[in-house]
């Protein structure tokens, strides 16, 4: 399967400097070593590999950004950055692009959703956290 | 010592054993903890974009409240609830910019001067001296084979970590000053699931499943940690990951505050072994570290 | 002649952006009927108890949003005035005796409050100075028990809940810890129980009877008793 990535210079340019800029990492400074990726305890259940969400990221491509699956698997376990040669931090980036959606009204998990099982079993700490995550 | 304590949410629900376990064997050390009063719940998480200060309130909302209390010092049980005060905390202090805004938004409090250290309980432990510890043990966990679990949050990022983030050794210190043996799990530094217990158990239990697996080809009797998160993905969804693989065989989950608890020989009501999904009880009088004639306490 | 003065002292004031001047002894709900308004909705016991009347308000020139009962509320020069007929809030169905006072049951059925972000915004909003930022926090660790103590002056007016960026009704959520609290924690009231026994075993109903008796027949004589009744204080 072949897919045509357009740069579509001005947009893009300024999407990536908005997610630069929110998260606060050197995305600019990745050289697409990989390590990040072998480094994800959860990159089986991602559909963009945690490098390459840096990579698109630079280019910004939003659209294939914001509807990864990846921003949502995404566990913040802070392995990708303990690699990282250059210090780049994806769980900052996740947040980053999740919050493109999730300040537009798009909540990822509704709360009340879960069922009444659900809530009697999980405790408060994965409520909150994940709320914090996945809900505006 | 007395030195203020945050519990955090789930210490009071799920967390219980931990709580009570460590005050008691805090109390052998010297160490009163003394719960930081009104405190609010850390957010657990910490948010992680630049422009969003809202969920950085909380976790310094606390810290005014050491503060106000004329306290340098708070310390945690929970690692989640570490992380996330020990972030804010350096966030401020290196923005004092966003400390303004901060504390002007929180105009019925105190300002926050920055003045407080935010600990784990594992770091107060490692500053008196395991050898310190070995000789208030009057029960040693013999015969006890552990797998210690670190996680996430406890080691990494490095900034805000309290051991080294690729190679930690402080629990393995922990276990085996008071007594036990501790096998080498290479997952004891991987992901738990963690917050996706809630939208993807399957995940989280793929991810247990492996990490518990390990330990128990290794010989491991029982996991050791400091998260009640983590104990949630690894001892209650046990459940699911018995339900995905069946060829799972289940194993206990132990806090390392009840290990010290038993080691100090502190009574069983100190434990709260009652709520765990694995029962630890069996192993540990099959491994004569609990007396048949004490009934559990069970309080419900 | 001075004391007359006083009492027509008169202040500006701004009802929906149009200028009114109403005389500075009036609350809030005074000077709108005053101004020629009719409350229709947003208004109960016009004495602080029921929270029908929460209103907002701000002076011309400050930044400040403030809160208030409008029926004890006094009016004062400058304020932009308005009212809030309804809060929406959505509260939680249950029947209370399948429920068990677990400190959990609180987030089982207000899961919304593990939103909470410790902002405060909701404890500056309360007409009756509550801690409501505490107490949510404390239902989220499930403290029935100090929720329902830091709620109990809780008149239900919404403005918490209008304030709240979490989308959270602390107040349904103190409602239901007080509930839980009364039917389940607290000790209960012995001589209120003895005294339902005795209703039951119709132990008043000859006094009663009689007291209808003087309804229909001698009102006068039921006035005195009522007057001249025993009254235990404390
Ligand atoms: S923080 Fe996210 S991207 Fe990085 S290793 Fe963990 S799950 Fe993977
Ligand atoms: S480890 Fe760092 S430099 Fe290497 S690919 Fe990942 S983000 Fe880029
Ligand atoms: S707690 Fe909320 S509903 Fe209750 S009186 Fe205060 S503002 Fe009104
Ligand atoms: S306003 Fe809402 S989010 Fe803020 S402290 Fe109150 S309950 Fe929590
Ligand atoms: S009208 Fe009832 S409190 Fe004001």
């Amino acid at each position: 399967m072949s897919k045509t990535i357009r740069l579509d210079s001005t947009e893009a340019a300024k999407f990536a400097a908005k997610i630069q800029e929110r998260s606060g990492e050197p995305i600019d400074m990745c050289f697409q070593c990989g390590e990040c990726s072998s480094a994800c305890p959860v990159s089986s259940d991602m559909d963009l590999m945690p490098s390459t969400l840096v990579r698109f990221t630079q280019l910004g491509l939003k659209d294939e950004l914001i509807n990864a699956k990846t921003i949502w698997v995404c566990a913040s376990c802070f392995h990708c950055v303990t690699r990282c040669p250059k210090g780049i931090d994806i769980a900052k980036v996740a947040e980053a692009l999740r919050q493109e959606l999730l300040r537009k009204k798009l909540d990822y998990v509704e709360v009340r959703d879960l069922s009444m099982e659900e809530r009697q079993e999980i405790p408060q700490i994965a409520i909150i956290s994940n709320l914090r995550k996945f809900s505006r | 010592m007395k030195i203020p304590y945050f519990p955090g949410c789930s210490l009071k629900t799920i967390g219980e054993g931990f709580e009570k376990s460590a005050i008691a064997s805090a109390a052998i050390l010297d160490f009163e903890l003394e719960e930081l009063p009104r405190w609010v719940c850390c957010g657990t998480v910490s948010s992680l974009t630049t422009d969003d200060l809202m969920h950085h309130l909380a976790p310094i909302r606390n810290l005014i409240r050491v503060e106000d209390i004329k306290e340098t010092q708070l310390v945690t049980l929970c690692s989640v609830c570490y992380s996330t005060l020990k972030r804010s905390n350096a966030l401020v202090k290196n923005d004092p910019e966003k400390l303004k805004t901060m504390n002007q938004f929180m105009d019925k409090e105190n300002e926050y001067q920055g003045s407080v250290k935010v600990l784990h309980f594992l770091e107060l432990l490692r500053e008196m001296g395991f050898d310190k510890i070995k000789e208030k043990v009057k029960k040693p966990l013999r015969g006890l084979t552990l797998s210690p679990y670190y996680g996430c949050l406890l080691v990494r990022p490095k900034e805000f970590g309290i051991d080294n983030p690729e190679d930690p050794t402080i629990l393995q210190e922990l276990t085996k000053a008071l007594g036990a043996d501790v096998i080498d799990n290479p997952y004891q530094l991987k992901c738990c699931g963690s917050y996706h217990t809630v939208d993807k158990p399957n995940l989280v239990a793929d991810l247990g499943y492996k990490i518990l697996t390990y330990a128990r080809n290794s010989g491991a009797d029982a996991l050791v940690l400091s998260c009640p998160l983590c104990a949630f993905n690894l001892d209650n969804r046990q459940r699911e990951i018995k339900r995905q693989y069946p060829d799972f065989v289940e194993i206990p989950i132990l806090y390392f505050t009840q290990l010290m608890a038993l080691a100090f020989d502190l009574g069983e009501e100190k434990l709260g072994f009652d709520i765990h999904y694995v029962d630890p009880v069996p192993l540990l009088k099959e491994k004569q570290l609990l007396i048949d004639s004490l009934p559990l306490i069970k309080e419900k | 002649m001075e004391e007359e003065a006083e009492k027509e002292k008169m202040v500006k004031v701004y009802i929906m952006g149009r200028e009114f001047e109403v005389p500075a002894t009036l609350n809030i709900v005074k000077a709108f009927e005053y101004a020629g308004y009719r409350f229709v909705r947003g208004i109960g016991c016009r004495g602080g108890y029921c929270g029908a009347c929460a209103t907002v308000y701000r002076f011309k020139d400050d930044y400040r949003l403030n809160f208030a009962l409008a029926c004890q509320k006094a009016v004062e020069d400058g304020m932009y005035l308005t009212i809030l007929p309804f809060v929406p809030a959505e509260k939680a169905q249950y029947e209370l005796d399948k429920l068990k006072p677990r400190g959990t049951v609180l987030l089982e059925l207000y899961p919304e409050i593990a939103r909470c972000v410790a902002c405060n915004t909701c404890t500056k909003a309360c007409p009756q100075e509550l801690e409501v930022m505490d107490y949510v926090q404390a239902a989220i660790r499930g403290d029935i028990k100090e929720l329902s103590n830091l709620s109990f002056d809780c008149i239900q007016c919404g403005l918490c809940a209008m304030r709240c960026p979490a989308e959270i009704v602390p107040y349904n959520v103190g409602q239901l810890a007080r509930r839980l609290y009364g039917k389940y924690v607290a000790p209960q009231a012995k001589h209120t129980h003895a005294r339902v026994e005795e209703i039951h075993a119709c132990v008043f109903d000859e006094e009663l009877d009689n007291y209808s008796i003087l309804v229909k027949e001698d009102v006068e004589k039921l006035k005195k008793i009522y007057v001249e009744r025993e009254i235990k204080v404390g």
